[in-house]
């Protein structure tokens, strides 16, 4: 059974007026259909203004379909008797963790979440402490949030939503604000969840590099999913990608280039090692800081 | 003449037992016409020094010149400096708040003084420069697109006319088209403004193509200070910092290290293509393919 699957999802905002009459809608939400297995990582690309958030928002009931259906991990989202289950199973880590962290000492703040489900006292610590752990955030534990820096901050967020037990972790552009360093942190801590916890994943990001480890990709366009496949797949079509606003890896753009300049080099390179085999050459193990 | 920056500190909640010294003994120059971008890892002072720069914090100790003139000296116009000093900060258009673009973008030469037809000329021309067409004048700021939305704030600022722009993170949550037209943007209205830009930016990739100088910031000093070229020829000394190269660098750095004689310091797609096409002797699959076009 799919771990999240959206039947023929439609969702429209309404615009009202100063008074508040209805006076249009926008459709941000055109007929989405997505399956995503359990423990697979999955990335979501799309422009400003596609429908990503929007999708990611009706994953743990934030938002309700106008039309269609969510089924996360067997409940329907409507059904409000599951709303804490849904809430439970599916965390969510947004863009800005100053927005996120409300705990005076991070492991307070990691502890929030377990103590709103009524987790008893002594399991509450068991799940800071594994939750720091796995975000490589524990000996951080005493620290006040706000001394640490924006990739340390992200990875309290996730750990406050690790805490939660949950299956499934939609992470909302959770690097847009983050430095070089701490966008590594971040996603190396969601590839760890997602291959040693078998926790299922959903990336929405604005970088195109962040894409290349999942499983499969998603890219969105007017509400509705434009392109999907593996990152191969998708990252081949390198001019279908910029119609669609977005962008390739620039190893995969640079690939693409030199097959233009006519070097016999297949789309969809995702890696410098793999443009190193494309040319014959012997790559050697660099310890480049993307890998 | 441009900025002259010189020892300048500034400590955060001096003399109590919280205080922080987020700037260190700065000294640098911001010229006219340079386009500086402006790196450092979160919290490295970033955003406390360009602050420093139009004056909406004072530096602890140490002077800060514009034009020759000290903007902390007894008498400076600080509402001339700020004018000339024009700051677009993060996430800009949480700022915009009047009922319409064209009045929201006016608010700041109002506040100059200007009169209305003045006032309304400078907001059109700036609209007109971040490519926002008068077909969203009169439209409520909420209902334009996030890269829109972030043109009109950028509008508001252009406005006053700034002989110098400082961007904070101007590209943060835009897709990669919308960060190409802002960067895009600022690049053009530098040229044709003959502006002074200092765009601070967390994606190496950008700097990397537009920028002619790079000051990188850590623990409140100016750790390197140079051309692209020059700033990431430092890797280690970047990563050490929260910091990185350009992607091509360590993409080139690989080929180099699987044995194609390539330069390593290539910082664009073009560059490395370019270097590589280059080396089409060198490259194994080539020859093979027999294609030396």
């Amino acid at each position: 059974m799919e771990i999240v699957k959206t039947i023929k999802l439609i969702h429209d905002y309404i615009v009202r007026d100063e008074e508040g009459n209805e006076t249009g809608k926008v459709r941000a939400i055109d007929g989405v259909d997505l399956d995503v297995a359990p423990g697979q990582f999955i990335a979501v690309l799309g422009h400003n203004g596609s429908g990503k958030s929007t999708l990611a928002k009706h994953l743990n009931a934030l938002l309700y379909p106008t039309e269609g259906q969510v089924i996360l991990d067997g409940f329907d989202t409507t059904d409000e008797s599951h709303l804490w289950d849904i809430r439970q199973e599916a965390g969510m880590v947004f863009q800005n963790p100053d927005n996120q962290i409300i705990g005076q000492v991070v492991e307070e703040d990691v502890g929030f979440g377990p103590e709103n489900m009524g987790v008893p006292t002594k399991e509450i610590w068991e799940r800071v402490e594994e939750s720091l752990k796995a975000v490589g955030m524990w000996e951080f534990r005493k620290k006040s949030p706000n001394r640490l820096s924006g990739g340390q901050k992200q990875r309290v967020s996730i750990a406050g939503v690790i805490a939660m037990h949950p299956k499934c972790i939609i992470m909302d552009e959770p690097t847009a604000m983050l430095d070089p360093s701490g966008r590594h942190e971040v996603i190396r801590a969601a590839r760890a969840l997602n291959q040693v916890e078998h926790i299922t994943i959903i990336l929405i990001t604005h970088y195109m590099e962040e894409a290349i480890y999942a499983d499969k990709v998603f890219v969105m366009d007017e509400g509705k999913i434009a392109l999907q496949g593996t990152p191969r797949e998708v990252f081949s079509q390198v001019d279908r990608m910029k119609e669609l606003h977005l962008d390739v890896p620039q190893v995969t753009l640079l690939a693409h280039e030199l097959r233009k300049a006519g070097l016999p080099i297949p789309e969809g390179i995702l890696t410098s090692r793999e443009l190193a085999l494309a040319l014959g050459l012997q790559p050697k193990e660099t310890g480049s800081a993307w890998d | 003449m441009g900025l002259k920056i010189e020892d300048i500190t500034y400590t955060y909640e001096s003399g109590t037992a919280m205080s922080v010294n987020a700037l260190n003994h700065i000294t640098t120059e911001i010229p006219d016409g340079q386009f500086i971008g402006l790196i450092g890892h979160t919290g490295s002072g970033k955003s406390t020094f360009v602050q420093m720069l139009n004056g909406l914090l004072k530096a602890s100790s140490g002077h800060i010149y514009y034009n020759g003139e000290d903007i902390d000296g007894d008498g400076y116009d600080k509402k001339a400096l700020r004018a000339n000093v024009g700051l677009v900060f993060q996430y800009p258009e949480n700022q915009l708040f009047e009922a319409d673009v064209l009045t929201d973008v006016e608010f700041g030469p109002k506040n100059l003084g200007l009169n209305e037809s003045a006032r309304k000329a400078r907001a059109e021309k700036a609209l007109n420069l971040v490519g926002l067409s008068e077909k969203y004048w009169k439209a409520s700021p909420f209902d334009l697109s996030g890269g829109q939305k972030r043109r009109a704030a950028i509008a508001g600022v252009l406005a006053m006319e700034p002989k110098i722009l400082i961007l904070d993170e101007p590209t943060a949550g835009l897709d990669p088209r919308g960060r190409d037209e802002i960067l895009g943007l600022v690049r053009d209205m530098k040229n044709q403004l003959d502006m002074t830009i200092l765009l601070v930016s967390h994606s190496m990739e950008d700097v990397a193509e537009y920028v002619d100088r790079i000051l990188v910031m850590n623990a409140g000093q100016i750790m390197l200070d140079g051309t692209p070229r020059e700033v990431f020829s430092h890797v280690s000394e970047l990563e050490a910092v929260g910091l990185a190269a350009p992607q091509m660098t360590y993409i080139m750095r690989d080929l180099a290290a699987a044995g194609l004689p390539v330069r390593t310091d290539c910082l664009t797609v073009e560059e490395a293509a370019a270097e590589i096409l280059s080396h089409r002797d060198a490259i194994p699959a080539a020859e093979k393919g027999g294609s030396h076009a």
